[in-house]
């Protein structure tokens, strides 16, 4: 089951930024590119926690902004020679407006 | 023992190879009287088209300064123009001055470049490629916006030319008499991709093209009008047609001339007590325009000065072209002949193109372009005249594929034999480089110094960087091009020098000009290119906060919890009851955990949320606080002491003088962060001497010290200029910051930044020059009216919703 709720506009977010989508587990960093796809990921970087929201976004990889680990926005995995990886959730743009599925959020905690 | 008398006219690379290979083997038996027509000592000739097209400065090529003239006891006569002989007397006449007595004379004149006799030809804006003026005429010309330029020759020099002008920003079209271009050294095939190329790069390429007048106006060149009645308007043309050697003072003093000065083995003219080495020379026939044969020449004539008796023997040469992206490389006969065979690669996907040419199963000729990895290895083949019938299948594919372990990027290298040329410039060798290492050269620098591999042209840097990997194993680690990142291969020198020269004044542009691998850069290059472009655009340029590390983006400093901490400004670490109060306020409201003291006499408040920056910063604003940009690669604090104004032994009013530096100076970026302090008597009680600028009072006046450092290296200031008032201590401390804001590598402190370029090279333009220095300061003003206010205010503002979360989903799971 989906269950895609608004929770905002693309131009909210700046050309290669991110915003956060607070929820009851913790923030989800919402990514926008320089080619304007957007990414839903958990807003914590494995390494030591770092808000991966207040990164340098570059292509589709953001680079955490405490140690400068670099995630693929796509799969979440590290890049280069670190390893870790961040979950990822489905978001899409339609309109103009950015879509988060509600339901995969909420069944991070069971997960 | 009297110094024997060694007069040289002309300071050439020729001459000054010579010089250097005298004193190396004879440091005091000589005096040496250097004449120079041109106004200046030694510089690398063939370094100009780097210059020319903005990739380099002119300082980087010289190859002998003032120090070394000076070292060697060598007499500099530069811009002073030989005019007699005088061969019975043994003594030269210059064009200023009494006859000066020679004992041995060095003839190096050069060359003249030839200029095609068109009608028009002696019109203003008519050029030939040879020396620093041309080279200086043209950056002027191309500085002139939508400026057009029409070259003469398709030769190496020609297209070197055309190649900087069109980085440089011209409309350039090259007219070449022959049907491909660089048809001595090129194949048709080479020739056409080497065009492709240039066209590729909006470069006008017309093959066999005659021209036939030069039109002008107002005595001033217009246009090139060519025999088949084309019409190419021009602001500047270009003659780059080839040279010719300059015997006119070897001639009128009787020497044997021919095309060139004759000389025999040991580089001695018809006359015993002259030599002469260089372009002016001619050598059993031949004359020379490539680098190499001349450096060995000019080792030929130490030798012979030193009563050695050496000879010289012309080598095979090599061909390559500098211009950045356009690999090529040639040696040898490469004409077609029965007798021949050829062996040709082909990849049109990728531009490539490798040729060799075989003569009874030996390499005769190769003529590569697009990946020209492999040439040395075919080129010592060459010169050795080795039998290849063996590997013959194989051979286009490079030592890599010759027996096994293919594919290792060093295996190239590691095969090539120990005689194999590495640098052809300075006729380096394999050997020679792996002895230098094995002598304890373990670096690129040290490896130059000790040989002179890369040192000239700079093209087989890599090769070079290679040679000490295989040599040394994993000790070596072969620096990735110092490039700023894997974006891209340029330095951040380069690509300073590139925003400015090529006038990029967008992020977008300087990734389309200069190359860039990624689509839009990554975390190392953006913060860097967005402080290069705002710094030399200030207005024409718009600053990227995604571009910006976050905490210059969020104007705080973002700590290992993700909170925030905030520090108002305080000038000249001075602050009032009031602004205690407010900073105390703020701090029960936000329920700020940590309250410090700062090394820069100020107040940090740690542990602030995200979310609350605006409020808390909207609630400090109130009070008259403003950001302290305690977060910002830019101008951080002054630090003071109080000066006369309290203290018994101070000597200026410090205090009042540090208010001033931080009231003009905050809100500005820099490379990097940048600290003063200002002490109001040598006593020092603000630790001037180990900031980035530190002023010391003294009664006379007050000291500006630079390149102090207290982090991570320890450093004491130097002085940059003791100024007697306290105006001329703030235009000097603008003066100052503005040179670093403008040339110092991103993330390079000042001292970093001066031991690169240098003091003296930092006073010449802050203190010598006072036109510099009232540049630099309105240079420095404009880019304040701009980045000179409270980034707090303003997002307080006009962007506190962004600090906030986009949406908020927790009432949702709480269902």
């Amino acid at each position: 089951m989906t269950n895609w709720i608004d929770i905002g506009a693309l131009e909210d977010i700046p050309t290669r930024g991110a915003r956060v989508v607070k929820t009851a587990l913790g923030c989800v960093a919402i990514f926008r590119t320089g080619e304007d796809e957007v990414y839903a990921l958990e807003d914590r970087c494995p390494h030591k926690g770092g808000p991966l929201s207040e990164g340098i976004v570059h292509g589709a990889s953001v680079t955490c902004p405490l140690h400068n680990w670099v995630f693929s926005l796509d799969t979440g995995l590290a890049q280069g020679a670190d390893e870790g990886s961040v979950p990822t959730y489905p978001a899409r743009v339609e309109q103009g407006r950015i879509l988060l599925d509600a339901a995969r959020l909420e069944r991070r905690s069971a997960a | 023992m009297t110094k024997q008398k060694l007069v040289v006219i002309g300071a050439g690379m020729a001459s000054g190879r010579a010089l250097e290979q005298l004193f190396d083997a004879d440091p005091d038996g000589w005096d040496v009287t250097l004449f120079n027509a041109e106004p200046r000592g030694n510089y690398n000739r063939i370094m100009l088209s780097p210059v020319l097209s903005g990739e380099k400065e002119f300082p980087e090529i010289v190859t002998h300064d003032d120090a070394w003239y000076e070292e060697h006891g060598v007499t500099c006569r530069f811009g002073e123009k030989i005019t007699k002989i005088d061969r019975d007397a043994k003594t030269v006449t210059g064009e200023s001055g009494a006859p000066l007595a020679y004992d041995k004379l060095l003839v190096a004149t050069g060359s003249n470049p030839f200029i095609i006799p068109l009608p028009g030809h002696d019109l203003d804006g008519v050029i030939a490629y040879r020396d620093l003026e041309d080279t200086n005429t043209m950056i002027d010309a191309a500085a002139i916006p939508g400026s057009k330029a029409v070259v003469i020759g398709g030769g190496l020099l020609g297209l070197e030319a055309a190649a900087g002008l069109k980085l440089r920003g011209m409309d350039v079209t090259v007219v070449h008499l022959m049907g491909h271009l660089m048809e001595r050294q090129l194949d048709e095939a080479a020739g056409y991709l080497l065009r492709k190329a240039l066209v590729d790069r909006d470069i006008n390429v017309m093959c066999s093209a005659n021209s036939k007048e030069i039109k002008g106006e107002d005595g001033k060149v217009k246009a090139l009008l060519l025999e088949d009645g084309t019409e190419l308007p021009c602001d500047i043309l270009v003659m780059a047609v080839g040279i010719r050697p300059n015997t006119a003072l070897g001639q009128e003093a009787g020497l044997a001339t021919g095309r060139g000065i004759h000389v025999d083995h040991h580089m001695v003219t018809s006359d015993e007590d002259i030599l002469a080495v260089g372009e002016c020379v001619e050598h059993n026939g031949a004359v020379f325009g490539l680098v190499a044969p001349l450096y060995d020449q000019a080792k030929v004539v130490a030798q012979t000065l030193l009563g050695e008796k050496a000879h010289f023997v012309p080598k095979e040469v090599s061909t390559k072209l500098k211009v950045t992206g356009c690999d090529l490389f040639s040696a040898g006969d490469f004409a077609d002949g029965d007798d021949r065979e050829d062996i040709v690669f082909r990849d049109p996907a990728r531009g490539v193109y490798k040729r060799l040419i075989l003569k009874e199963n030996k390499i005769i000729g190769a003529v590569m372009y697009g990946d020209t990895a492999d040439s040395s290895w075919f080129f010592g083949l060459m010169k050795d005249e080795e039998d290849i019938s063996e590997m013959r299948e194989t051979l286009i594919f490079g030592p890599a594929y010759q027996g096994g372990d293919p594919l290792d990027p060093m295996a190239a290298v590691a095969a090539l034999p120990a005689d194999a040329e590495i640098c052809g410039c300075n006729g380096v060798s394999k050997g020679d480089i792996v002895a230098a290492i094995e002598g304890g050269a373990t670096d690129l620098a040290a490896v130059r110094a000790t040989t002179k591999a890369s040192g000239s042209c700079g093209t087989c840097t890599g090769l070079v960087e290679q040679v000490l990997g295989v040599t040394l194993g994993d000790a070596f680690v072969i620096p990735a091009a110092q490039s700023i990142c894997g974006c891209t291969e340029h330095s951040h020198e380069d690509v300073r020098r590139l925003i400015k020269s090529q006038e990029l004044k967008s992020q977008a542009a300087v990734w389309q000009e200069l190359g860039w691998k990624s689509k839009d850069g990554c975390h190392v290059c953006r913060p860097a290119v967005n402080y290069y472009l705002l710094a030399d655009w200030p207005i024409q340029y718009q600053d990227d906060p995604q571009s910006r590390f976050i905490n210059e983006r969020k104007h705080a400093n973002i700590q290992k919890d993700g909170t925030f901490s905030v520090v108002p400004r305080m000038f000249g670490g001075m602050t009032t009851p009031d602004e205690l109060r407010a900073i105390a306020d703020a701090a029960d409201k936000y329920d700020v955990p940590t309250v410090h003291v700062t090394g820069g006499q100020r107040i940090d408040l740690l542990g602030v949320k995200g979310e609350d920056l605006p409020a808390i910063w909207a609630d400090l604003n109130k009070a008259g606080l403003v950001s302290g940009h305690a977060y910002s690669k830019g101008l951080r604090t002054v630090k003071t002491c109080v000066g006369t104004n309290h203290c018994r032994f101070g000597t200026q009013d410090s205090t009042g003088l540090g208010i001033k530096l931080e009231q003009k100076l905050w809100g500005a970026w820099s490379p990097h962060k940048f600290k003063l302090a200002v002490s109001g008597c040598p006593r020092n009680c603000a630790e001037a001497t180990c900031k980035d600028l530190g002023v010391v009072c003294v009664d006379s006046g007050y000291q500006v010290g630079v390149g102090g450092a207290a982090g991570m290296d320890l450093r004491e200031t130097d002085l940059l200029a003791q100024v007697p008032t306290e105006q001329e201590a703030i235009d000097v401390t603008v003066a100052f910051y503005q040179l670093y804001r403008e040339h110092a590598k991103y993330l390079d402190r000042p001292y970093k930044w001066i031991a690169k370029v240098g003091l003296d090279w930092v006073k010449e333009r802050v203190i010598d020059d006072l036109d510099n220095r009232k540049a630099l300061i309105e240079r420095f003003e404009l880019s304040q009216t701009v980045y000179q206010k409270d980034p707090w205010a303003e997002h307080a503002e006009e962007r506190a919703e962004t600090y906030q979360p986009l949406a908020d989903l927790v009432p949702q799971a709480a269902e």
